[in-house]
């Protein structure tokens, strides 16, 4: 036989999509009538994200604030004035010296330092854009990204009517001053915007990598396997069509993480949805070959599900979603840089918060592909055709 | 390719944890033969079958199977091949008719859904159609398998205990089935531990230990084997069991219902012990008969092994 000449790849990518279509009909109807494991599947993003939304963006107020007054004139006082008002911060001293101003934050008697320099009003009417300097205990990092938003608010409602008459010309946008977070302790500063775009790429690590881990333990456990492998079916087909059921679960829960995180957590979408929806999309690829990879190894459920646990650990701890990723000693970043996650999340965090597209974030799509091919393939080299 | 041997294979090996499970077996079946698979528990009967179809890979030992390299050939022989697993194998949470479907699809066949309705209703199985196969009981899940590995119209087919828990009237239009099929030059190995069943076949190879001990055209096995019987009867047995047993020229005391089977491979030893039993209890009828096959693999699997071969 001259065209087998290459036998084990020929065999490998044997492909008949009418029994790739029997698998995944199968598998369709398996999941529907799994009933408490598909109500899982959707109900687990919106418990996380309530879960974890809510904690982390509980919308806090009466943040103790230390306010350093370098200035006194009419438009600083009636910026003051704003923030005594404001339910976001609450004004714990008004410092002498800066030192004085940070021993409160390092102490943690006040959140915030918040500082007005010198000469400010002039070199604002001057148009120089002077600073209204932020540091913040980032240690909270909740605290510390809201700040930014509540500042910026606070000086707009103090300085709009301030700005009128011969001043009105200092009503522009951008604003005439600067306002310059410094974070303390936690330079990375995780905010609550970040986070929750960022448990998208938890919810689908776990529940993709856990439904497929164990796609072939279960069949194996239950005894299918041996008839399964009787019949001509070929790994491929199994593969793909085992896998494609959950890409719609997948969508399903995308589609759901993005309802409540606009409605309840009014996450701006800045970037393009078409390169959120590709990487989207990469990513519980890669996320279903991983969990498949799990299950050509494992030969029990609880074996795979063992396994899923060992990849859960490194997800969030090294992905970047728990610790600042560049800060990681670089063993850390390289072993980061095999997870799926971690490129998933740099995307995410760009498009839907630095409002980036296509061209933005090509060098974590490439890694991502990569991964999955790299994955789908040790999955295919690794699937038993016979029971040994 | 000898397209008139339809199994031939050579010296297959298996070993579990060191353990030799099938030894050296060698196997050859003619195109429509029914051949009858016989053997003890655990003698290796599933693992030299799965080892046929390409779902085991033997250590040693090579063949053809419908004249393809049973070695690197799976993928081509499964498309030609009706494996029945011993263990029901079908999806319990798919319904009747979808496990059908699905082999129908893996298969690629044409007309799938009137080949799945004829199946349907040679099960007699039309109104259950939707019924989950998991809430099926044993025997009609038995059939429900056997249906499942016929629909693609196998040239061969391999069939392990396929009766097994069974209802007599199902085993007696199953082996009707089998017949027709083999009529039309399916092939058929099945393993079985029913003697009504073995008997029903052209031949039979008995297997123990994993090696196989005995290979033979089913009629000629009573011969090849030599074993002699005689029957008694009467009232109380049990007595007369406890003193044929262990007796000189006697290798297997059977009970069948209300009289004993003894038999021997040496006639006249036998009939000396049968004839002292009497001498001793005169109330028992004796009788010379010829040892059928339950006696014949009561016999066999009993251990009496060394003295054959
Ligand atoms: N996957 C396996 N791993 C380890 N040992 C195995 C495996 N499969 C079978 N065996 C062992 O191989 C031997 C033969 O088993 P096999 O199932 O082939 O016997 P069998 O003749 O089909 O028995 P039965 O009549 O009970 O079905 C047994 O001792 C069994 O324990
Ligand atoms: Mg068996």
């Amino acid at each position: 036989m001259s065209g087998a000449r290459f036998p084990v790849t020929r065999a490998l990518l044997d492909l008949s999509w009418s029994r790739v279509f029997a698998v995944f009909l199968k598998e369709l109807v398996q999941m529907r009538r799994d009933r408490p494991t598909f109500a899982i599947m959707i109900m687990m993003p919106i418990m996380q994200l309530v879960l974890f939304g809510y904690a982390i963006n509980t919308d806090p107020r009466h943040l103790p604030a230390v306010i350093e007054m370098r200035e006194d004139g009419p438009l600083t006082r009636a910026f003051l004035a704003s923030l005594s008002a404001s339910t976001y911060i609450d004004i714990v001293a008004i410092a002498h010296s800066s030192e004085e101003g940070e021993a409160m934050l390092r102490s943690g008697d006040a959140s915030f330092l918040i500082s007005i320099p010198e000469g400010f009003e002039r070199r604002m009417v001057r148009g120089e854009r002077p600073q209204i300097l932020i540091a913040a205990d980032a240690s909270d990092p909740v605290a510390a990204g809201g700040a930014i938003t509540a500042v910026q608010q606070v000086a707009q409602q103090a300085f709009a009517p301030e700005f009128d008459g011969a001043l009105s010309f200092l009503a522009r946008a951008p604003p005439p001053y600067e306002i310059v977070v410094h974070r303390r302790y936690n330079p990375a500063g995780v905010t609550s915007f970040n986070i929750v775009p960022a448990l998208l790429g938890v919810i689908l690590t776990m529940t993709m990598v856990m439904i497929t881990s164990i796609a072939l333990t279960r069949e194996i456990e239950r005894g299918t396997m041996e008839n399964l492998l009787a019949t001509p079916v070929r790994p491929l087909e199994v593969m793909i069509g085992k896998t494609t059921p959950y890409v719609f679960v997948g969508a399903i829960q995308v589609a759901i993480v993005l309802i409540v995180a606009t409605l309840l957590f009014h996450i701006p979408f800045t970037g393009s949805l078409a390169a959120f929806l590709l990487a989207v999309t990469l990513f519980i690829l890669a996320n279903l070959m991983l969990g498949y990879l799990i299950s050509t190894v494992a030969r029990t459920q609880m074996q795979a599900m063992q396994m899923t646990f060992f990849i859960f650990l490194p997800s969030i701890l090294l992905s970047g979603f728990m610790f600042p990723f560049r800060a990681m000693p670089v063993w850390a970043q390289t072993i980061g840089e095999c997870l799926p996650i971690t490129h998933f999340l740099r995307i995410v965090r760009e498009i839907v918060l630095k409002g980036a597209g296509f061209a933005d974030i090509a060098d974590d799509m490439g890694p991502l592909a990569l991964i999955l091919l790299v994955l789908a393939a040790l999955a295919l080299l690794r699937f038993r055709r016979t029971l040994d | 390719m000898t397209q008139d041997t339809v199994i031939d294979v050579r010296g297959l090996t298996k070993s579990f944890g060191g353990r030799k499970v099938v030894d050296q077996f060698d196997l050859q079946v003619p195109r429509g033969a029914i051949y009858g698979f016989l053997g003890p528990n655990g003698s290796g009967k599933t693992t030299t079958i799965r080892m046929v179809c390409g779902l085991l890979k033997p250590e040693a030992g090579e063949g053809e199977v419908l004249g393809l390299d049973v070695l690197r050939d799976s993928a081509r022989i499964k498309e030609r091949v009706g494996y029945m697993t011993q263990k029901f194998s079908l999806y319990e949470d798919l319904s009747i008719r979808e496990n059908l479907e699905f082999i129908a699809r893996l298969y690629g066949l044409d007309r799938r859904v009137e080949r799945v309705d004829q199946a349907l209703a040679d099960l007699g199985l039309v109104e259950r159609q939707t019924q989950l196969a998991g809430k099926l009981s044993g025997g009609w899940k038995q059939r429900l398998a056997l249906a499942a590995c016929m629909i693609h119209e196998p040239e061969l087919l391999l069939l392990d205990e396929p009766t097994a828990g069974v209802d007599p009237k199902a085993r007696r239009d199953f082996w009707d089935q089998i017949r027709r099929y083999s009529a039309q030059g399916v092939t058929t190995l099945v393993s079985t531990h029913y003697m009504d069943e073995a008997v029903q076949c052209d031949s039979i190879a008995y297997i123990a230990y994993g090696k196989k001990l005995l290979d033979s055209r089913t009629s000629e096995i009573p011969k090849q084997i030599g074993l002699f019987a005689w029957r008694i009867t009467g009232h109380p047995l049990h007595p007369i069991e406890l003193e044929l047993k262990g007796a000189a020229g006697v290798d297997l005391v059977a009970r069948f219902g209300t009289e004993i089977h003894v038999c021997g491979k040496n006639a006249a030893s036998l009939e000396r012990a049968v004839r002292q039993v009497k001498a001793a209890h005169a109330y028992v009828e004796i009788e010379p008969i010829e040892a059928g096959f339950e006696e014949i693999f009561i016999y066999l699997m009993s251990g009496s092994i060394d003295n054959f071969q």
